[in-house]
C-alpha cells in the first residue's frame, strides 16, 4: 500500500480533483445564484452541455482558448434565456421546462456535432498552464494547484466575488429577497422579474463556462452527453452549502476527487472498471444527502412564480 | 423544514383532476385542442430545426410515418414498443398525481431490465415458460421498488427534495447496471460484454399471428387499472390529496410518509415492470452501455395527457410512431435518433406556452 501513495498519485490525484471538481463548482455557484434568486434552474445540465459544445466549437475554430470560454459562457446563457423567458416572465413550471431544456440541449449537441464532424472527435491542443512563481514549487500541490490555466484561477476569483456580492452588497441582497420574500423586494421599488432573469443568466454563464471548462480543459474533445450529471450535481452543492460559495468550492473538491479516482489509481497502477469509479461522485451525493439532508436550506419562495398582488 | 421543499408538486392537470367528471363537449374539445396544438407546434418548430440541417422535413416525417405506422413491420414494432413505455406512463401517473416527482425511471427501469436478463437463462432449462415470465415480471417490478427506496425515506422523513435524489439514483443505477452487465452476469460465450440471452421460445407470447409481444397488453392493463385507481378509489383519492396540498392531507388525518413511500414503491415498481417486459418481451438480453432512456422522454407525454390514462395511451402511441420511424429514418435520412430528444423538448415548450396562453385567455374570459 506504501507505494500507491507516492508524489505521482498524489499530485495527479489533486490535479484530478480540481479539473474534475472546476466545472462541479462553477455549475454549484451558478445554481446557488438562481436558487438564492427563488428559481430552482433543473435546466443547469442542458445548460452546462451547451456551453461544453459551443466552447469546444469556439475554440476549435478560433484557436483561441479565451473565445472558447466566452463562446461557452454565452452557450450557457442561450440556454438560461429560455429558462428566464418561460419561468420568470410567463410563470412556466421550472420543473417541466428545466427538463426541456436539458433534454433540449443534450438532443440538439449531439445532433449538432454528428452534421459537424460525423463520428469524429477532434482534439484540441494542450492548454497552455500559467505557474504562480514560488507557490509552484511546493512539492505535490505547487504543481497540482498553482500551475495550472489561468480560467483555474479567475474561476477560484468567482467564488470570492460570489461570496461578496452575497454578503455586503445591495445586489446580495435584492437576490436573498427574490428568493425569501419577492414581494418586500418589490416593496422596496426593485424589480423582481429583473433580479431573477440577470440571476438565471448569470448562472447559464457560469455553467457555460464550466461546461466550456469539461471540453477545452478535461476532456480536450467534445463528446455527445459529456456532461453526464455534473449540472444536477452542482444542483446538491448548491442545496448542501446553504448559501454559502465557499462550501460549494469544498464540496466539488470532494466529488471532483471521487471522480477523478479512477485516473489516480491507473498511475498507481491499479486498474478498476471505470463504471464502478463512476459510481462513486452520485454514491457520495447520495450519502451527503443521507447523512446531512435535513440541514439543507432552501429559500422560501424557490419554484414559485412571483405575480405582483397576487396572494 | 419540508414545507420548503414542497415547492415542486406537479401543477399542471391539477385544475382537471380536481374538476367533476364528465363535462360539456365543448369543455372536451376544449381539452383536445389543448392536447393538440402542442404536438402541432412541435412538429412544425422541430420541422423548422431539420431544415436548418440541411434535410427536407417532409421526407423526413413522410418516412416517419410510413415506417412507424403504415409499414405492418413498423407498426407491429411501433405496437410492441407501447408495452414499457405504458408501464413508465402508469407509473408517473401514479407519482405525479400524488405530488411526486419520480425522475429515476430510468434507473429503475434498466436495474430491473438486467437483473430480469440475468435471472431468466438461468431459471428457463428448470421451471415451465409461464412460471419464468411470472417470477421474470415480479423480481423486475420488485428491483425497480428496491431502487426507490432511498429517495422514498429521504422524501418521507427527511423531507429531502426527491427531483435530486431519484436523479442521482438513476445516475447510480445506470453505472450498477453496466458494472452488473461486464463483472457479474457476462455471457462467456460471446465477445462483447453482454448478458445471457433468453430464447425467443422463452419469452412473453406474441399477440396472434403478429411479432406484436403481449407486452402491450400488460402495459395497457396497467395504465387503465392506475387510471380508475386514481380516479374512482379511496386510495386514489389520499394519493390526490397528498398531491395537491399535503398540509391539508395531514389535517384530513392522512399518514402523509406511509403514502409518499406508497406512492414512490408503486411508481418504481411500475418503471421495473417495464424493464422486465422490455427484456422478456422485445430485447433477450443487455447489453452493455444499453440505456434507452425512456423515463424521462415520457414525462412529457404524461404532461400532454394531463395524467389521465386514456388520453396516455394515445400520446405514447404517437410517440412510439416516431420512435419507431425515427430510427428507421435514421438509417435512411442520417438524421440521428437525437433528433427524438430535441422533439420532446420543443414539444415541453410548447404545452407550457399553450397552458399559459389557455389561462391567459380564461383570465380574459372572467
Amino acid at each position: 500500500m506504501t507505494a500507491l501513495f507516492t508524489d505521482a498519485f498524489l499530485t495527479s490525484l489533486v490535479l484530478g480533483a480540481l479539473t474534475a471538481g472546476l466545472p462541479l463548482m462553477l455549475a454549484g455557484l451558478g445554481e446557488q445564484i438562481s436558487e438564492k434568486a427563488g428559481v430552482l434552474n433543473i435546466g443547469i445540465e442542458g445548460m452546462m452541455l451547451f456551453g461544453a459544445y459551443l466552447g469546444f466549437l469556439v475554440a476549435y475554430d478560433t484557436g483561441s482558448i479565451w473565445l472558447g470560454f466566452l463562446g461557452g459562457g454565452i452557450g450557457g446563457m442561450l440556454v438560461a434565456a429560455p429558462m428566464a423567458l418561460f419561468c420568470i416572465r410567463l410563470g412556466l413550471s421550472q420543473i417541466v421546462i428545466g427538463i426541456a431544456l436539458t433534454l433540449g440541449a443534450e438532443g440538439l449537441t449531439a445532433l449538432l456535432h454528428h452534421f459537424q464532424f460525423a463520428q469524429s472527435y477532434p482534439r484540441l491542443p494542450a492548454v497552455e498552464t500559467l505557474a504562480i512563481p514560488g507557490l509552484s514549487h511546493i512539492p505535490v500541490l505547487g504543481p497540482a494547484l498553482f500551475d495550472r490555466p489561468p480560467i483555474v484561477y479567475l474561476a477560484m476569483l468567482a467564488v470570492a466575488v460570489t461570496a461578496y456580492v452575497f454578503r455586503y452588497t445591495q445586489a446580495g441582497l435584492a437576490l436573498q429577497a427574490a428568493g425569501d420574500k419577492p414581494a418586500a423586494l418589490d416593496a422596496a421599488g426593485v424589480d423582481v422579474g429583473r433580479v431573477r432573469t440577470l440571476a438565471v443568466l448569470t448562472t447559464g454563464f457560469l455553467a457555460g463556462v464550466g461546461g466550456a471548462f469539461m471540453s477545452q480543459v478535461g476532456a480536450g474533445i467534445f463528446v455527445p452527453f459529456m456532461t453526464n450529471g455534473a449540472g444536477f450535481i452542482g444542483i446538491v452543492l448548491a442545496m448542501q452549502a446553504r448559501g454559502r460559495p465557499l462550501f460549494v468550492l469544498a464540496g466539488a473538491l470532494l466529488f471532483g476527487a471521487c471522480l477523478s479516482a479512477t485516473t489516480a489509481l491507473q498511475v498507481a497502477g491499479v486498474s478498476i472498471p471505470t463504471d464502478v469509479i463512476q459510481m462513486l461522485p452520485f454514491a457520495a451525493v447520495l450519502a451527503v444527502l443521507v447523512l446531512f439532508g435535513r440541514r439543507a436550506s432552501l429559500p422560501l419562495a424557490l419554484g414559485t412564480h412571483y405575480v405582483r398582488g397576487a396572494r | 423544514m419540508s414545507d420548503t421543499t414542497e415547492i415542486a408538486a406537479p401543477e399542471i392537470g391539477s385544475d382537471a383532476l380536481l374538476a367533476p367528471r364528465g363535462g360539456a363537449w365543448r369543455e372536451r374539445a376544449h381539452l383536445l385542442v389543448l392536447a393538440l396544438g402542442p404536438v402541432i407546434g412541435a412538429v412544425l418548430l422541430s420541422g423548422l430545426v431539420l431544415l436548418a440541417l440541411g434535410v427536407n422535413p417532409v421526407a423526413y416525417y413522410g418516412y416517419v410515418v410510413e415506417r412507424g405506422l403504415l409499414n405492418p413491420y413498423g407498426l407491429q414494432a411501433t405496437l410492441t414498443r407501447m408495452g414499457p413505455l405504458l408501464l413508465i406512463a402508469a407509473g408517473l401517473i401514479v407519482a405525479f398525481r400524488a405530488g411526486i416527482w419520480n425522475l429515476g425511471g430510468d434507473g429503475q427501469f434498466l436495474l430491473s431490465a438486467v437483473i430480469v436478463a440475468a435471472l431468466g437463462p438461468l431459471l428457463a432449462p428448470y421451471l415451465p415458460v409461464w412460471l419464468v415470465l411470472v417470477i421474470g415480471l415480479v423480481v423486475g417490478a420488485m428491483v425497480g421498488a428496491a431502487w426507490s427506496v432511498l429517495p422514498a425515506l429521504l422524501k418521507a422523513y427527511q423531507g429531502v427534495n426527491e427531483i435530486i435524489t431519484t436523479l442521482m439514483m438513476t445516475f447510480l443505477g445506470v453505472s450498477l447496471a453496466n458494472v452488473l452487465v461486464k463483472l457479474f452476469f457476462r455471457d462467456p460465450a460471446t465477445t462483447v460484454p453482454q448478458t445471457r440471452t433468453l430464447i425467443v421460445a422463452d419469452r412473453l407470447p406474441r399477440l396472434f399471428d403478429t411479432t406484436i409481444s403481449s407486452g402491450l397488453i400488460i402495459g395497457l392493463v396497467a395504465i387503465i387499472v392506475v387510471h380508475l385507481v386514481m380516479t374512482r378509489t379511496a386510495f386514489g383519492l389520499k394519493l390526490r390529496i397528498v398531491g395537491a396540498n399535503p398540509r391539508a392531507a395531514i389535517h384530513a388525518g392522512l399518514s402523509v410518509p406511509a403514502l409518499t413511500v406508497a406512492t414512490f414503491a408503486i411508481s418504481a415498481a411500475l418503471a421495473g415492470l417495464a424493464g422486465a417486459v422490455e427484456i422478456m418481451g422485445v430485447q433477450g438480453n443487455v447489453r452493455a452501455d444499453w440505456n434507452p432512456a425512456y423515463s424521462l422522454t415520457v414525462v412529457p407525454l404524461v404532461f400532454l395527457a394531463r395524467f389521465n390514462g386514456f388520453a396516455s395511451i394515445a400520446f405514447v402511441f404517437l410517440f412510439s410512431v416516431l420512435s419507431i420511424g425515427g430510427e428507421s429514418a435514421a438509417r435512411r435520412t442520417g438524421v440521428p435518433n437525437f433528433f427524438t430528444l430535441v422533439v420532446v423538448a420543443i414539444l415541453l415548450v410548447m404545452l407550457g406556452i399553450t397552458e399559459y396562453l389557455d389561462q391567459r385567455r380564461r383570465a380574459a374570459g372572467k
